[in-house]
């Protein structure tokens, strides 16, 4: 079982998709402006990247290696076009509100990149962890993100969660402060790439604190199946 | 030589099987969805209507009674745009017409007006833009209610009341951005022109909208 934990580890952390392998990064920054639309489009991603995680470990026995990406591209563009479709029809505002980024999730990287490094050659079970994991790890920042920025850009939180989550959620909003001015460059893309330069950062001081914290002897095991060069 | 023997025909062969799948698991998505997106863009649609035209007024469905418009000149757009009529015992009573604004500070603002025969605005909505974040986007509802201020206002032919203050006309600007509301306005004023010049015209089209707009 520690495969798992080990996956578990690579996604949502070590070899994180938006803080490690930096794939992802357009939709990751256009729609973080606030936390219902960073996560409406993180489980629309996390169910394509887990669907075709499943499906192309399904078929990997049976592809040869000559045609594998054509197969990749048209499991993952018939995916992204089911949720698409999904969500048109049961989150009609959401859809409205992720915009083109929601059949662009068929470019994002961090997809055919995990169909590739890892689904194309493990089993369905690991596969199908191991595309929940990259899921939550990206939508993880794309939270951190959102909360961020539209808490220093109009002092709340989950400001449209209805849209996601039905009527109900529209108490969910908390209103943390009043912003007279809304703070632009927060809202604006340049403060989502800012904000992220932040976040690595932050992740990379995390790291080597612990890093410092531990013994010298387990540093030898680096286990990376860290994909740079894909897409 | 067998079919199996050539790796060009066995993968095109299989690469074309994935197509069908795909292409039959689409296809399967869609027809599942189709009702449904339809009835929730039906719905979307008769929404903003009844924020435009007060169901009071009339007593038919105004997504059923939907005609398309055309006037580069005032309305904005090359294309068509879709206008909805309302009825009340059988006459014409207001019109519902979609309009763009071409010169918004960034693209085009697209917008709704509901209009009675007196000229009166029952309503004005955005209907979609791309105005920056906190500052144009003031024009939606949801974040401010800059445009209920049109509701009730009378047209007049004197272009110079349908203008931001800034440009010496009865219209708040908002802090930080004049040009949208200016585009906006304009919009606006152009549209009540437009219907007041083809009332009738209007109420008497044959023009039917096909399928479902946005």
């Amino acid at each position: 079982m520690s495969n798992y934990r080990e996956i578990a580890n690579q996604g949502l952390w070590k070899n994180n998709p938006g803080l490690v392998q930096l794939l992802g990064l357009c939709p990751l920054l256009a729609v973080t402006a606030t936390i219902t639309n960073a996560l409406g489009l993180g489980i629309a991603t996390l169910l394509v990247l887990m669907g075709s995680n499943i499906l192309v470990s399904l078929v990997r026995d049976y592809v040869p290696k000559e045609i594998r990406i054509p197969v990749f591209v048209m499991i993952i563009a018939a995916l992204v076009t089911c949720v698409q479709l999904l969500i048109n029809a049961y989150a009609y505002n959401l859809y409205i509100s992720l915009g083109i980024f929601l059949p662009l999730i068929v470019t994002n990287c961090v997809i055919i990149g995990r169909a590739e490094a890892f689904a194309s050659r493990n089993s369905l079970a690991h596969s199908a962890f191991d595309g929940l994991m990259m899921g939550l790890g990206f939508t993880a920042v794309l939270v951190v993100l959102g909360a961020s920025r539209e808490l220093l850009g109009q002092g709340t939180l989950f400001d449209g969660a209805d849209l996601l989550l039905g009527d109900w959620a529209s108490s969910l909003t908390i209103h943390v402060w009043q912003v007279d001015t809304p703070f632009l460059l927060a809202m604006l893309p340049p403060g989502a790439f800012i904000a992220m330069g932040l976040l690595i950062a932050l992740k990379n001081v995390i790291d080597s604190k612990i890093k410092a914290r531990q013994p010298k002897t387990e540093s030898v095991a680096v286990t990376r199946a860290r994909i740079t060069k894909v897409s | 030589m067998s079919l199996n023997d050539n790796p060009m025909i066995k993968n095109g062969l299989l690469l074309s099987l994935f197509a069908l799948a795909c292409t039959g698991l689409v296809a399967l998505v869609n027809s599942m969805t189709h009702d449904t997106i339809a009835i929730q863009q039906q719905k979307q649609l008769t929404e903003t209507l009844t924020q435009v035209i007060p169901t009071s007024l009339h007593d038919n469905a105004l997504f059923e009674q939907c005609i398309l418009v055309h006037s580069p000149e005032l309305l904005g757009s090359q294309n068509a745009l879709p206008a909805y009529l309302a009825y009340k015992n059988q006459q014409p009573v207001a019109i519902a017409i979609e309009a763009i604004a071409p010169d918004g500070y960034s693209g085009e603002i697209k917008l709704i007006i509901g209009i009675d025969n007196e000229g009166k605005v029952l309503g004005v909505r955005t209907l979609s833009h791309q105005e920056t974040p906190g500052l144009g986007d003031k024009i939606e509802l949801r974040k401010s209610d800059w445009v209920t201020h049109f509701s009730g206002l009378l047209f007049s032919h004197n272009a110079d009341e349908w203008k931001v203050k800034k440009d010496g006309g009865q219209f708040d600007q908002f802090t930080g951005a004049t040009i949208t509301p200016r585009a906006y306005v304009n919009a606006i004023f152009k549209a009540l022109s437009f219907v007041e010049q083809n009332r009738q015209a209007l109420y008497q089209s044959h023009v039917k909208c096909e399928g479902n707009h946005e």
